[in-house]
């Protein structure tokens, strides 16, 4: 499910230097990486704040207003904007509280992922030689085992909770983080500062920490960012299949998964979290792309 | 050439005490560098027997055109390259018997310009911040001289130490990357390819500046190059390498108008401009 | 030569003869080593004597090596014993129910590649319009969403709202066409991009130039250079994204009461069928070798390089 796929798979030396492709790409980018910021920011903070202000109507049930559709269509009032569930509760409010859970578990998700992964993979990328050849047949074995598989290993054996759903993000995640950790490491590794600094004296242990890792700072950066958008991919999949989080906590994906059996009736209550999943995992992956392009060890510019 | 009085100098003090005048500053014998094609698995010598000999305070230049072997040379005896076979001694000192420790204490006394100024310098390290880290390296030996001045020695403004690489023109960024050689007050520089990364106009000025060094520093000046007229200007001896080995060395003004080996005619011929003068 | 290149297929093959034990490692620790699979089972408040029957049975109470050979063995051989659930060999159960995703990956392959490759081909050829701009957020698009959640939704429009398609099981080939659009996407965004940046490249390599150069029509220069070299990396994501989405199809499955692999192994995990669930899930794994096998054998004959 990684999206990271993309770039190693094409080719891995350098890009075509074409005349106008460097500069303006670059631009692109950063002023994409503002704007896309922005609405992110805003909905984290929507999503923590809102339910603090009093804002959002009562979240428990009410039998007596089960199924009421949204507000701007028929039958629907602004009492409940987005509508009431088959037990009552407010979309709108669920949605909110679920979304902390999801936003959270995706951070969460994330890191368990690019630690290990980054580490390894610069790991590889730096020692090269034997290291490198062994860690790379772990990675491509674990990229060959998509995450279904590591779910389904783990829970019958020790059933849903949080560790269990972690240790599958992190299972699943690392070794496309070590991927393009080890590429970027590469990169860096050949150019000729670092060789530089070789000839100056100073020990591997300083390049490592005092040159590679602060010229890899902005790929982990980008990495993590559309990690993000896997992990929430992941985890939502896994929560909709009853498989991930456990009741009553509550996250996007199960709320999918209460929204199936009323598909009929009332088709919001599986509407609102999906296109909420959308929406976000679709502002990630932009931002992480444009990070990606921005920090691009290729192109050593600040 | 194998006259030369070796002597030992012991490892361990940690500071270099300067060797006798007759000691090279860099031995090279037989030195052989073998590279596996990637493609075709054939081993391949990159460098195929080639012995020399720096003297101290010597200029000497390395030329032949690209894929003659001279930058593996160059890497290979200062402890930088791969080697697979030969005798290599910096400072009197055998490489193969170095430990890492040893070796990377050895090198603030060889110091390397490359051929990419912007390469060369970490982007994201302003002039300043890269020299504070190399005096954090090695603090006496750097103390003789602050970030001002050194920069005055290689013609360059105090104003450009908040700078960072990307601020530089091609030919200031070469500059920075002599002075940060210059701070460590070697007794060998070793130039790759110094110049030809920049435009023509600024050529001249870096040359200059690589003369001056090696004449108020005393350090020995090893150049590599492919272009003659460059290597004419700066050194005294030169060595003609070709398909990792060398076919001619000597004086440079003796191999310049009257070479001894066919592909030194080669080279010189395809100098631009060139006057010399053909003796069969 | 000869022998360099026999060197090298040796060496490739033992790196994945490696990656297969490790995957199949990694299945095998996770599904026995990661806990007490009785716990899960039987509920914690199981007599002791019952959980030692369970983990007898299951053949837990070996000695880990034993077990870790007796997991390769049935790799072998096959038999990955009985489904706890349906009294079933688990490799019938498996064999069964394969057809089903089999179908349902390759008509969502197909759907994938048949658009997702020209939607490439046209981004790369128009590149920097809002043309490529548009097929790559799109694109973009189609890996953000949750593809199970789509799935939901077109039955929503296309079944129940409109009633032109029908919502579930399997049977005739209408049945299909929801299924495999929804198990397309994911592939068809991917190999979209991948197409639109391997032909972007192929199209700046300067040989391009100097074939128009030469007189030949874009159009010509397109297809047949250009292409034949973006298709190699294409055809690699195809392969591998087979199967991922044999795995993907897990989800879909449920959504539309697919009788395919995936749901049965659903219905294996919430009945708490341990033996299946690991049936399964070294299948899983072996498929993926057998593909990267594929991959690896294909690239050596098409890539002329390594040849």
């Amino acid at each position: 499910m990684s999206r990271l796929d993309v770039k190693p798979a094409v080719k891995e030396p350098q890009a075509p230097r074409r005349a106008t492709g460097g500069g303006r790409r670059t631009r692109r980018a950063r002023t994409s990486v503002f704007w896309l910021s922005v609405p992110l920011a805003a909905i984290a903070a929507l999503v923590f704040i809102l339910p603090v202000t009093g804002l959002l109507p009562d979240g428990g049930q009410n039998l007596s207003q089960t199924r009421l559709p949204p507000a701007f269509l028929a039958g629907g009032t602004w009492d409940h904007p987005l509508g009431t569930d088959k037990r009552g509760q407010d979309v709108l409010t669920e949605l909110v509280t679920s979304g902390r859970v999801t936003i959270l578990i995706g951070l969460v998700g994330a890191l368990v992922a690019i630690g290990p992964g980054v580490l390894i993979g610069m790991l590889a990328g730096y020692l090269r030689g034997w290291v490198d050849r062994v860690i790379s047949i772990f990675i491509d074995a674990q990229l060959a085992l998509p995450f279904i598989l590591i779910a389904l290993a783990i829970i019958s054996n020790r059933g849903s909770s949080l560790p269990v759903l972690f240790s599958v993000l992190a299972l699943t995640g690392w070794a496309a983080c070590a991927r393009v950790t080890r590429s970027a490491t590469r990169t860096i590794r050949e150019q000729q500062f670092i060789l530089a600094l070789r000839a100056a004296g100073a020990s591997e242990t300083r390049i490592i920490f005092r040159h590679v890792l602060p010229n890899l700072a902005g790929t982990v950066v980008a990495l993590g960012t559309l990690q993000i958008g896997t992990a929430i991919l992941i985890e939502s999949a896994l929560s909709f299949l009853g498989l991930g989080v456990v009741p009553p906590t509550t996250s996007w994906g199960s709320m999918l998964a209460s929204g199936q059996d009323e598909l009929g009736q009332a088709w919001w209550i599986a509407f609102f979290p999906g296109l909420a999943i959308t929406v976000l995992v679709l502002l990630v992956n932009l931002l992480g792309d444009a990070l990606l392009t921005h920090y691009d060890p290729r192109k050593r510019r600040r | 050439m194998a006259d030369t009085l070796r002597i030992e100098v012991p490892a361990g003090n940690g500071r270099d005490l300067p060797g006798p005048v007759e000691q090279p500053v860099l031995l090279v014998e037989g030195l052989v560098v073998e590279h596996r094609d990637g493609t075709t698995g054939r081993i391949f010598r990159a460098v195929d027997g080639v012995s020399l000999r720096v003297a101290a305070g010597e200029s000497t230049a390395i030329v032949g055109e690209s894929g003659s072997g001279k930058t593996t040379l160059a890497m290979a005896a200062t402890g930088l390259g791969p080697r697979s076979g030969g005798h290599i001694e910096l400072l009197g000192r055998s490489l193969e018997r170095l430990s890492r420790r040893a070796l990377r204490r050895l090198r603030p006394e060889v110091q390397i310009v490359f051929q990419d100024p912007h390469g060369s310098l970490d982007a994201r390290q302003s002039v300043r911040s890269g020299l504070r880290e190399l005096r954090r390296l090695q603090p006496e030996r750097t103390a003789w001289i602050d970030d001002a001045a050194l920069l005055e020695r290689v013609r360059l403004s105090a104003d450009l130490l908040d700078r960072y690489p990307h601020q530089l023109s091609g030919g200031q960024a070469q500059r920075v990357c002599i002075a940060r050689a210059l701070l460590m007050r070697p007794r060998l520089i070793v130039a790759d390819e110094p110049t030809s990364g920049l435009d023509v106009s600024v050529q001249a000025d870096v040359l200059k500046l690589l003369r001056e060094v090696r004449q108020t520093t005393g350090a020995a000046l090893l150049m590599i190059s492919h272009d003659l007229a460059v290597v004419r200007s700066v050194c005294q001896t030169v060595h003609v390498m070709r398909r990792g080995r060398v076919v001619e060395s000597g004086p440079c003004e003796t191999v310049f108008t009257d070479p001894a080996h066919e592909y030194t005619r080669e080279l010189l011929a395809a100098m631009p401009g060139a006057r010399w003068r053909a003796r069969r | 030569m000869r022998t360099l290149h026999l060197r090298r297929t040796a060496l490739r093959l033992l790196v994945l003869l490696a990656s297969t034990f490790i995957a199949l490692t990694t299945a095998f620790a996770l599904g026995r080593l990661s806990g007490d699979p009785t716990v899960n089972i039987l509920g914690p408040t199981a007599p002791p004597e019952q959980r030692e029957a369970l983990r007898h049975e299951l053949g837990l109470d070996r000695p880990p090596l034993t077990q870790y050979l007796d997991y390769f063995r049935s790799v072998f051989t096959g038999d990955f014993g009985d489904s706890l659930q349906f009294y079933q060999s688990n490799t019938t159960l498996i064999l069964e129910r394969l057809p089903y995703t089999l179908q349902l990956v390759a008509a969502g392959m197909t759907i994938a590649v048949l658009i997702g490759v020209p939607l490439g081909v046209l981004a790369a050829t128009r590149e920097g319009t809002w043309w490529d701009r548009a097929a790559s957020t799109l694109a973009l698009l189609g890996q953000s969403v949750p593809v199970f959640w789509l799935g939901m939704m077109l039955v929503a429009l296309f079944a129940v709202k409109l009633g032109w398609l029908p919502a579930g099981q399997s049977g005739t080939p209408r049945h299909l066409i929801l299924p495999a659009v929804t198990m397309s996407l994911y592939p068809m965004a991917h190999i979209a991009r991948l197409t639109r940046a391997s032909m972007s490249e192929a199209l700046a390599e300067p040989f391009i130039d100097s074939a128009r150069a030469r007189g030949l029509s874009t159009a010509g220069v397109v297809w047949r250079h250009a292409f034949k070299n973006a298709l190699m990396p294409v055809l690699t994501i195809v392969i591998l994204q087979t199967g991922i989405l044999m795995s993907g199809a897990v989800a879909i499955e449920y959504v539309y009461s697919w009788p395919g692999l995936g749901q049965l192994a659903l219905q294996a995990v919430q009945f708490r069928d341990y033996p299946l669930v690991q049936a399964i899930v070294v299948f899983g794994a072996l498929t993926f070798v057998v593909l990267n096998l594929l991959v690896d054998v294909i690239h050596s004959i098409v890539d002329p390089r390594v040849r």
